[in-house]
């Protein structure tokens, strides 16, 4: 199912959505594929899942030393959708596969995307891919069904915006700072401005993410998008805890609370 | 500053583009309109210039290497393009200059860069305290120790080194650390590039701004011996002073021109061209040193400034198209030719360069493919390497 299927569903039935991200087969296969549904009974209806780079552009500290990780223990792109595949057997959550360009180049986008879609794989998010360089993906993931998710960032300016903005699908991942993930994250005027300046030019879901840590970050954010995701403060959960049962205690306690804060949102189904 | 045929905005061929975030796309675009705008503004050209001839000391010598003809048995003459003359002893400088009288017409306030063997670092720091702006050179670990001399210069001329650990703590993960920093601090950052990788423009802008010493090297031979070389030599790392010397000669059908990657040793190579296949890394698409699954790999060179798994996008075209031809050298060949120039011109050669030396032995041997007129474009002075030599030497 295409990743707009979802987002639209969500948004419809009056919920934010938490997107929490995980990097591909860290700390180990078992513990990411506990981690996933873990995910999915904490309410997480849609996850993303990051194939490890070597050269994460993109990534803060926290991802940069969990795709390290993975990658030494030799998860690949190949791997990643195995997992994907082995966590969609079981469950319905939309999966959207984040990855630098060059893993992607090397498999062959449209081995790619037949292999995404295979593994129930709904979207696919690009870093290092502006819309500029975006169309010989776009075509090939969305004859299998697959959304490429743009970014929008607040360096973007109104033409670039209006652009992107217009013709994004699945959902638009707003990008909260300049910065990389795990950056410190300000939830004051400017972002505010910034969101509802891209929300008047679309009618796609706006995620926000990078920096996105705290439960009171969510509050602030619920009431004027259509979703979170975070990142870095839940793989440094992972990184940091004592061994899988407990890295699967602190995510299913930190996605809960973030859930609750992300949909307490007194407006109820505003803006 | 002429464009050569070969020219497309932002690809060669089917090389480059602009895989970069989102962030800094907006200021690749504000890049672009400044440099657009200051190549039709006569005054930038003439600032350029003024501080290329009186600040760098340009232009550079072009040397007739009598000696090391001999010692090679060779009749053909090769002349070398002093670019180890310039101010902080290399070619680094001359697009450092270039790029910091943009970033002032830009208006930024901050420059950051990464480095390798530490002469882009150098050059970048020289021209930022030259220009009054704060300046970050970030650099891997194991470059800062091999390199200890140059990290001492950079902090001398008032800029902050920033240790890089990540990955194989050299020019790559240096590189990866700038570009996060830029897109943290792109309001006020303009990041300078050393050589002709990343995003559209770069690849672009320091072709052009190293393009001086191709020109220079045209003239000067046709000056010194009234005919064009028969063939041209350049080191290739990420490309830049290849570029720069090619592109006073790209035109001219009969000159054969020669890059000279590094084969690195048993434990690694840097062979983007030689042994890599297309792929993207820091902003363009390229030959790349990259393993089955499109992991960039650690590339190896004894020269700190090789030591990279990319190469600039218009060598993959040039590549393609056959215009130049792509040969290796490894570290013991190098360490050879670097021992060889200083003891017959009294000239202390990078590392680097030294890749370009060393090839020579190949081109001009009795039955290399080598005409009777060489230009070897010797880019950097070796002083920055003495500890690694001495060290190799043990």
């Amino acid at each position: 199912m295409k990743l707009a299927a979802h987002t639209d569903r969500i948004r419809a039935a009056g919920r934010k959505a938490l997107v929490p991200y995980f990097t591909a087969g860290y700390p180990d296969d078992a513990t990411f594929l506990d981690l996933l549904a873990t995910a999915a009974d904490t309410g997480c209806e849609v996850v993303e899942i990051g194939v490890p780079f070597s050269d994460p552009v993109a990534d803060g500290p926290v991802i940069q030393q969990t795709g390290h990780a993975a990658l030494a223990a030799g998860v690949t792109l190949r791997r990643t959708l195995e997992l994907a595949a082995a966590h969609h057997a079981t469950h319905g959550t939309a999966l959207v596969i984040m990855s630098y360009l060059n893993p992607i180049l090397t498999m062959g986008v449209d081995a790619f995307a037949d292999a995404a879609a295979a593994a129930g794989v709904s979207g696919v998010i690009l870093p290092d891919v502006p819309h500029e360089e975006s169309a010989p993906l776009r075509a090939p993931l969305s004859r299998r069904g697959l959304n490429l998710v743009d970014l929008v960032a607040p360096t973007s300016g109104a033409e670039r915006l209006e652009v992107i903005a217009g013709g994004s699908e699945g959902f638009l991942y707003l990008v909260s700072l300049t910065g990389v993930t795990g950056s410190a994250l300000n939830t004051d005027g400017g972002l505010l401005e910034f969101i509802a300046d891209v929300r008047r030019r679309t009618t796609t879901p706006c995620y926000v993410g990078f920096g996105v840590s705290t439960p009171e970050h969510a509050r602030a954010l619920a009431p004027v998008c259509d979703g979170v995701v975070v990142g870095s403060a839940l793989m440094r959960l992972v990184r940091d805890a004592a061994g899988p049962d407990a890295a699967l205690g602190a995510a299913r306690r930190f996605l809960t609370t973030m859930n609750e804060a992300l949909n307490e949102c007194p407006e109820g189904n505003a803006p | 500053m002429p464009e050569t045929p070969l020219h497309r905005p932002g690809r060669f061929g089917p090389y480059g583009g602009q895989y970069v975030p989102e962030t800094v796309m907006p200021c690749l675009r504000e890049l672009e309109a400044a440099y657009a705008a200051a190549r039709a503004d006569p005054g930038f050209e003439a600032e350029l210039q003024a501080l290329l001839c009186n600040y760098s000391g340009r232009p550079t010598p072009l040397d007739l290497a009598g000696n090391l003809s001999r010692d090679i048995g060779t009749e053909a003459r090769i002349y070398l393009k002093r670019e180890d003359l310039n101010h902080t002893g290399a070619h680094k400088i001359n697009n450092c200059l270039g790029q910091v009288l943009l970033a002032v017409r830009m208006g930024k306030s901050r420059i950051v860069a990464e480095t390798g063997a530490g002469q882009h670092g150098v050059a970048t720091a020289t021209v930022c305290a030259r220009f009054g702006i704060g300046c970050v050179v970030y650099m891997g670990q194991e470059d800062m120790r091999r390199q200890r001399p140059n990290v001492e210069r950079m902090e001398l001329l008032g800029a902050e080194v920033r240790e890089v650990t990540a990955g194989s703590r050299t020019l790559k993960d240096a590189t990866s650390e700038a570009i996060r920093d830029w897109v943290t601090n792109v309001a006020d950052t303009h990041y300078i590039i050393g050589s002709t990788v990343g995003p559209h423009p770069y690849p672009l802008i320091v072709r052009d701004f190293q393009s001086v010493i191709g020109r220079e090297a045209r003239a000067q031979i046709l000056e010194h011996e009234g005919r064009l070389p028969t063939d041209v030599v350049a080191c290739v790392g990420g490309g830049s002073n290849a570029a720069g010397i090619f592109a006073g000669f790209v035109d001219d059908a009969d000159v054969r021109l020669h890059g000279v990657e590094a084969a690195g040793s048993d434990a690694g190579h840097s062979l983007a061209l030689g042994l890599g296949r297309p792929g993207v890394l820091h902003g363009s698409y390229s030959y790349l040193v990259q393993d089955d699954d499109g992991q960039v790999l650690e590339a190896h060179s004894i020269a700190a400034g090789l030591d990279y798994p990319g190469v600039g996008p218009e060598h993959s075209y040039f590549k393609d198209q056959g215009r130049v031809h792509y040969d290796r050298v490894g570290d013991a060949d190098a360490l050879v030719a670097f021992a060889d120039l200083c003891r017959l011109e009294g000239i202390i050669p990078a590392l680097e360069s030294s890749h370009a030396l060393a090839y020579l032995r190949r081109l001009l041997a009795a039955d290399g493919p080598g005409g009777d007129l060489v230009v070897v474009n010797l880019s950097g002075r070796g002083d920055k390497d003495m500890h690694t030599v001495m060290e190799a030497a043990r």
